[in-house]
């Protein structure tokens, strides 16, 4: 039945390349994790409270992020707007699918969180002499947190799953070493299960440091 | 007449069925893996709720691996890995039994998440009235447990159909991969790309709506 020969060795000689190119995975996934944040938070709030074009571009993008492949957007972004002569490196090209999609999911999340925070406790703080900014940072943005600490977590989770991706626009992080080094070799087998090995250690250690994090943020 | 050169040169209607032809073959994999992943993710469900500690020791572990690996791992992975142990599988075949197992792994949470949205004492009254355990499963558990995870499961789902994209990477002709095909010849990137994102589009936002409403309609 088995006469195929593993061959571990050549994986295990390039292990230290792979690993480097696990840390370029999570500092995509990060900085991608990072801005979608800031401008998921931005959708969110736009959607909520604004009225006109600004809002229809902030819905628009939600639902095209949410509605069409990761790999569809990240093509776009790759060869889609080459026909406007931008023509993004393959890093780029990874980031920037993968903040537009955080961004989409993440700005649902916040939406979600902002509307199971009751009207009448900003109305309350600003009665007590509080100012709309400090409503929101003091009252608002708390509460919200607490809700939101899940999904962020989850769509941590997900950036880095999604990163791997990045192996079909030509970016070698470590889906695309792993790619490179096989089609070198042609352990094809091999190598990737190694990758998938690595990537179940990378989501592992987010899961357990969020949930490390959540002791210490919501102990009371 | 003069010939005149169009900005669209290379992209003819017959692309068009093209792409639709793709939409289909998209359409087809993800109705097929979501369909029997969703049989046996109900059972998982089911075997997770149950099985208590045993099956938080077996089964439970195998399942968080598919959701861990990225799915193009898991599909490379799984493509590299049928011939070894002799098996000889399309990338259809090896397409659908993933993208299967993958379903699977997330409706296993989805469908437990389900059976415990059903409150002890209604199932004790459920079997004081006579029912077995299989009547209490099939007509107080399936129905109300079903309602409250209906809008997740339709997440997965919706998931699923987009993540069939990446079975493109073992050479299946979906959706996705018939838009490179087409992108290559006419050199349209950005036309054709937006016509298969349109078709996604089609395909996943009405549903996605539709789950929102009925949703809101089981709320009240």
């Amino acid at each position: 039945m088995f006469d195929y020969n593993f061959h571990w060795r050549p994986v295990m000689k390039s292990l230290p390349d792979l690993l480097e190119a696990s840390l370029l995975t999570l500092q995509v996934a990060v900085l991608a994790m990072i801005l979608g944040i800031i401008i998921g938070l931005c959708l969110a709030l736009i959607r909520l409270n604004m009225r006109g074009p600004l809002r229809w571009i902030a819905s628009t993008w939600v639902e095209l992020a949410r509605n069409t492949p990761a790999l569809f957007q990240l093509f776009f972004f790759g060869f889609g707007l080459g026909a406007f002569g931008l023509h993004l490196s393959p890093y780029m090209i990874v980031l920037a699918g993968l903040t537009f999609n955080c961004a989409g999911y993440l700005a649902e999340n916040f939406r979600g969180g902002f509307q199971a925070v009751p009207d009448t406790q900003i109305r309350a703080s600003r009665s007590l002499g509080m100012n709309a900014w400090q409503a929101y940072t003091r009252i608002v943005i708390p509460q919200v947190f607490r809700i939101v600490y899940h999904p962020i977590t989850n769509q941590m989770v997900w950036a880095v799953l999604m990163s791997s991706l990045g192996m079909l626009v030509g970016f070698r992080e470590l889906s695309g070493e792993t790619q490179f080094f096989a089609s070198r070799t042609f352990r094809i087998f091999e190598y990737f299960a190694v990758t998938a090995v690595i990537y179940y250690v990378i989501v592992k250690l987010i899961l357990g440091a969020s949930r490390l994090l959540a002791t210490r943020l919501f102990r009371y | 007449m003069e010939p005149t050169v169009s900005f669209f040169s290379g992209f003819a209607p017959k692309d068009l069925l093209f792409l639709g032809e793709a939409a289909l073959r998209t359409m087809w994999i993800s109705v097929l893996s979501i369909s029997i992943g969703t049989l046996l993710g109900v059972v998982f469900g089911w075997i997770l709720y149950e099985g208590k500690w045993a099956a938080a020791l077996t089964v439970a572990p195998i399942l968080d691996i598919f959701r861990s690996v990225p799915l193009i791992i898991q599909l490379v992975l799984f493509y590299n890995f049928a011939p070894i142990v002799g098996l000889n599988l399309d990338p259809f075949a090896s397409g659908v039994v993933i993208l299967t197992i993958y379903t699977a792994s997330l409706v296993a949470n989805v469908a437990r998440g389900g059976i415990e949205a059903v409150e002890p004492p209604m199932r004790r009254a459920a079997r004081s009235l006579g029912m077995s355990y299989w009547q209490d499963l099939r007509h107080v558990v399936l129905p109300i447990g079903g309602r409250a995870v209906f809008p997740a499961w339709v997440g997965v789902a919706l998931g699923v159909m987009k993540d069939s994209a990446l079975v493109s990477v073992l050479g299946y002709v979906e959706l996705l991969k018939a838009s490179q095909i087409l992108i290559t010849r006419t050199q349209e990137p950005f036309l054709i790309l937006s016509i298969a994102g349109a078709f996604y589009f089609a395909l996943s936002y009405p549903i996605s709506r539709y789950a929102a409403s009925l949703e809101r309609k089981w709320a009240q």
